[in-house]
């Protein structure tokens, strides 16, 4: 029986390079249940973070009641973090569902009948559509929903309504990700596999807080590390989070930059490979194009011009330089640090470039991993409720916006590729003045995760604006909306969704939903019905009624894109594992990593995307694509480093950084309502360094004041790990609280949010925001009767030079039982070349 | 060589137009925060160019290269208000991003004629840079066209 809020990874199971991972399977019961009373365990996939571990859900008296981790699935082999032992669930059952559709009436929100909400849905879309044509609609969803749903809504925006303001949270956490592999690669679609972790000598993590962001694949790298002929690793982070420390232990490097200057890091480490010839020229000179380009962008950045401009030791770069150069196969893993950081796009595209430079890419353990943040950002990109075009297809080429139009039998011109797709930012100026007049939001909650929030939900409630809401509860986004829908959640109902590394998992229905919630699938379809939109032989344009219908009339528009998923069917994914795309007549069973023979999706015809420039964000035209003649050749793109849009100054001297911490996902909607997740970090916090803090008088646990030019929060301080001039603070908490029972009743719920401070700005090509440079400063407003609520496991632990003086926070712990079993016989992975697989 | 100083005098105004006029988009248009950044990022670009060609206006001899005031081009002295203005103010940046664009190209031309590498590279790399303006200046044009033209409040 372990804990698993104290112990976040369980027990090692360390192992041999080249020897596949062993299995180990983790479960939860709630309190009271046993194993042999569970009436079913149903096929799903963990649905709290982009690893998509492979879960079975526990099912009694029609009531989900826990999770088991699935031995045979090719991402976790069986296991199960703390979030999705304790968070899977809990929320299902939590009393404050949403089980009635709202209006607003006389300025409050009353609970009524689905006819009369989607009523005036339906009557406010109709009429805004007449008076202002198909812009006037905006769409913004999740990375949380399924591939049908987002698929769905691809339809009814692009074809149905004919707008190109689409786009999901995952703008905040994945957009980079997406833009830097169109960049280089010509298309999105994650070129490594988890099963590089088996076979690398070196895992570099950019700005990847991997043990908070992804426990189990955090475990899977500590079961390497821990065992014989460990991989070196390599930290980017201005924290000294668990992965730096892993970094001094295994003789890598932790590299701290000052928050903002990823770029010129990345732009020293590329200079070094190409210095000391750690370039494989022959591999280069056959599949990338750009190299002399790169090597003239880059030559300034010496060690000593970096270490100037990154305040790190110039040895320390040219040390992580030679682990690269000299490292037979590299694993890199690239996370938010980059992505809501200054020249995102640019820092992510200067990793593919490292793995380029080397040729290292489409071989076991030579591997990139974009990751992503949430679990189904992934089919966001694919179906294109994002804004691209659904199959990678690009929206500056004719013909694959043809190819849409026939599929869908309506006329090429509705389909908005006349202009560049509207990023989130852009949707909510619009909304903002009234010009976009209805914005419908799905499993979102945009009044806690975006910037400068104060502003976002003077958005929301204005009256310029009609805003639709459907979600699980009346998030803060919820409160502002007029009409709001009550949806089924994980477990509810059917769909399939896709991880990091392109592994799909059909997540079957276990339960009803509460009341008269529907599935997101079906409020769509529901709102399409209404709305009368038809095809050109005047059929319904979505014909379809089920989830299973629905993928596969996804599956069918893939055939012959990059994220080909024609050879999957529900029955296929009834099977023993989670299946990576592509899966066709040539891949029937599916495909571990991509580029093994190292051509790239770039030709001109097929490409996602001609490219831009990384500093601008300007558009390559089609000539000049065609002109670089890149077929099938990878992009060496480079950028000189800028400094951050907001500098510290006198008034604001330190750099304000926001993240996540373990035990909470998003904005707690689901996290928030496990007891378990919950108490380890109940309430915020703000991480300052034991110089910054000393110098402002400030001890663990007091209350601060953290101030941007933009706005303010007042929370208690943890005297951490953070560097010097650095400030951490995490994103998850609103102003909602859970019940005291589960670790809610603060009374700072008012003036936490840490978007308050942050700046509305974005990368100039992935456009996501910044969240990671503003800058701040920190006052000291009182003492408190403890130290701070946050964690003492991961990144969030107290400075180690503090621990002597006063305050000693307790460990955190408290997680219900678990059970762990390691299988004395691992089962045989398909596609893993441990197990014999090539 | 009787006009080439003119025109490197031309270049040199322009750029500095150019720079101006792109400070005052970003300062009036404040409120799109990629405008008001990338419009300040590229001003100073046209700022880099006017420092490279510092020494060679000191070579060519500064009164030489004083352009006669017909050949000015005017800048924004103000931006316009709203999503109209906007696209509007783009278009004027780029009408001068293109001239200070063949003002490069025809300086190139001269440069190389008179195997002048030193102004043979400033003209090149301007040239180029220039180009990314107009790029980026296009690529927000047709960004924000399609809903100032059919539904700007
Ligand atoms: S690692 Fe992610 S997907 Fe796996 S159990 Fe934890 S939260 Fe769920």
């Amino acid at each position: 029986m372990s804990d698993r809020i104290a112990d976040i990874y369980g027990a090692r199971t360390p192992h041999t390079k080249g020897t596949v991972w062993p299995a180990r399977v983790d479960q939860f019961l709630d309190p009271g249940v046993d194993e042999g009373s569970v009436d079913s365990w149903v096929q799903s996939a963990c649905l709290l973070c982009s690893n998509g571990c492979g879960v079975d859900i526990a099912v009694k008296d029609g009531r989900m009641v826990g999770v088991r981790g699935r031995a045979t699935d090719v991402v976790n082999h069986g296991r199960l973090g703390p979030k999705g032992l304790y968070g899977s669930t809990r929320w299902a059952n939590s009393g404050d569902r949403l089980t009635r559709p709202l209006v607003r009436e006389g300025g409050r929100l009353v609970e009524t009948d689905w006819e009369t909400a989607m009523g005036r849905i339906v009557d406010r879309s109709k009429s805004i559509l007449d008076a202002k044509g198909p812009l006037s609609h905006g769409f913004y969803t999740s990375g949380q929903l399924f591939l049908e749903e987002y698929y769905a809504l691809a339809v009814i925006g692009k074809a149905g309504i004919g707008t190109p303001h689409m786009d999901g949270n995952t703008r905040l956490c994945t957009a980079t990700s997406a833009a830097a592999f169109k960049e280089s690669f010509g298309a999105d679609g994650q070129p490594g596999s988890y099963t590089d972790i088996e076979h690398c000598d070196a895992v570099f993590l950019y700005g990847h807080n991997m043990p908070e962001t992804q426990t189990v694949l955090w475990a899977r790298i500590l079961d390497r590390t821990r065992g014989d002929d460990p991989p070196r690793i390599v930290c980017v982070d201005p924290r000294r989070t668990l992965v730096a420390m892993e970094a001094e232990r295994t003789g890598g490097v932790h590299l701290a930059p000052r928050v903002g200057t990823n770029l010129a890091l990345m732009n020293g480490l590329t200079r070094e490979l190409l210095v000391n010839g750690w370039v494989d020229q022959d591999w280069v000179a056959a599949h990338t194009l750009g190299l002399e380009d790169l090597r003239s962008t880059v030559e300034p950045y010496t060690p000593e011009h970096v270490g100037d401009i990154c305040g790190v030791a110039a040895d320390d770069v040219r040390r992580a330089a030679r682990i690269f150069g000299e490292s037979e196969a590299v694993l890199s893993t690239v996370l938010q640090g980059f992505y809501q950081s200054h020249q995102a796009t640019a820092a992510s595209v200067a990793v593919h470039n490292l793995h380029l430079l080397r040729g290292m890419l489409g071989r076991p353990g030579a591997g990139i991993l974009q990751m992503n943040g949430q679990p189904t950002a992934q089919n966001n990109r694919e179906c294109g409720a994002d804004g691209d075009l659904p199959g990678f297809r690009n929206w500056d080429n004719p013909h694959h916006v043809q190819q849409l139009a026939d599929a869908w039998d309506v006329d090429a011109m509705t389909i908005p590729h006349w202009a560049p797709p509207t990023h989130a930012m852009q949707i909510f100026s619009y909304a903002e003045t009234g010009s976009i007049g209805l914005l419908w939001i799905s499993a979102t909650n945009p009044a806690v995760s975006m910037p400068e929030s104060a502003r976002i939900r003077r958005i929301l409630e204005g009256d310029q604006c009609f805003v639709v809401v459907q979600d699980l509860f009346l998030t803060e986004t919820a409160e502002l909306a007029d009409v709001v829908l009550p949806a089924a959640g994980w477990g509810e109902k059917t769909g399939c969704f896709t991880n990091v590394n392109r592994t799909v998992h059909l997540s079957e229905k276990a339960v009803d939903p509460p009341g008269e919630a529907k599935s997101d699938l079906d409020i769509f379809l529901m709102y399409a019905d209404r709305m009368g939109f038809t095809n050109r032989s005047g059929e319904p344009l979505l014909g379809w009624r089920t989830a299973e219908e629905a993928f596969d009339a996804w599956a069918a528009i893939t055939a012959g894109r990059p994220v080909d998923y024609t050879g999957l069917s529900y029955d296929r994914l009834r099977g023993p594992t989670g299946i990576p795309w592509p899966v066709n007549d040539e891949h029937p069973d599916g495909t571990d990593r991509l580029y093994a023979e190292a051509v790239f999706p770039t030709d001109t015809d097929y490409c996602e995307t001609y490219g831009h420039d990384l500093i601008t964000g300007g558009t390559v035209t089609e000539q000049e694509h065609r002109a670089m003649r890149p077929a099938g050749r990878a992009f060496l793109k480079g950028a000189p480093y800028t400094p951050p849009h907001e500098e510290p100054s006198a008034d604001f001297p330190l750099r304000y950084t926001t993240g996540r911490t373990v035990y909470q996902f998003h904005t707690r909607t689901k996290t928030g309502r496990s007891g378990d997740l919950n108490r380890a970090a109940p309430d915020a916090w703000v991480e300052i360094s034991p110089t910054d803090a000393d110098a402002r008088g400030i001890a663990e646990g007091d209350w601060v004041r953290v101030e941007s030019p933009r706005g303010a929060i007042e929370v208690r301080a943890r005297v951490g790990e953070v560097m010097e001039g650095a400030v951490f603070a995490p994103f998850h908490y609103g102003h909602w609280e859970p019940a005291a029972a589960d670790g809610g009743g603060h009374d700072d719920a008012n003036h936490r949010l840490a978007n308050e401070l942050t700046m509305t700005v974005w990368d100039p090509v992935s456009k996501q925001p910044a969240f990671k440079t503003a800058a701040c400063q920190v006052t000291r407003l009182r003492a408190s009767d403890g130290p701070a609520p946050a964690p003492t496991t991961g990144a969030s632990a107290p400075a180690e030079r503090d621990g002597a003086r006063r305050r000693r926070p307790r460990p955190t712990q408290g997680g219900g039982p678990t059970t762990s079993t390691t299988l004395a016989e691992t089962p045989t992975y398909p596609l893993d070349p441990a197990c014999g697989a090539s | 060589m009787p006009h080439l100083t003119t025109y490197i005098g031309l270049a040199d105004h322009s750029e500095q137009t150019l720079a101006d006029s792109f400070r005052t988009v970003a300062e009036g248009h404040a409120r799109a925060a990629d405008v008001f950044h990338t419009c300040r990022l590229l001003a100073s670009w046209s700022d880099e160019h006017r420092t490279a060609l510092a020494p060679i206006i000191e070579r060519y001899g500064e009164a030489d290269v004083d352009e006669p005031e017909r050949l000015h081009a005017a800048g924004l002295a103000e931006s316009r208000d709203g999503d109209v203005g906007l696209l509007r103010d783009l278009q004027d940046l780029h009408v001068l991003a293109t001239l200070v664009q063949t003002t490069w190209t025809v300086i190139a031309q001269g440069a190389q004629g008179l195997r002048d590498h030193e102004l043979l590279n400033v003209a090149t790399r301007s040239n180029a840079q220039t180009a990314r303006q107009l790029t980026w200046l296009n690529t927000r044009m047709k960004a924000a066209a399609p809903q100032v033209l059919i539904v700007a409040p």
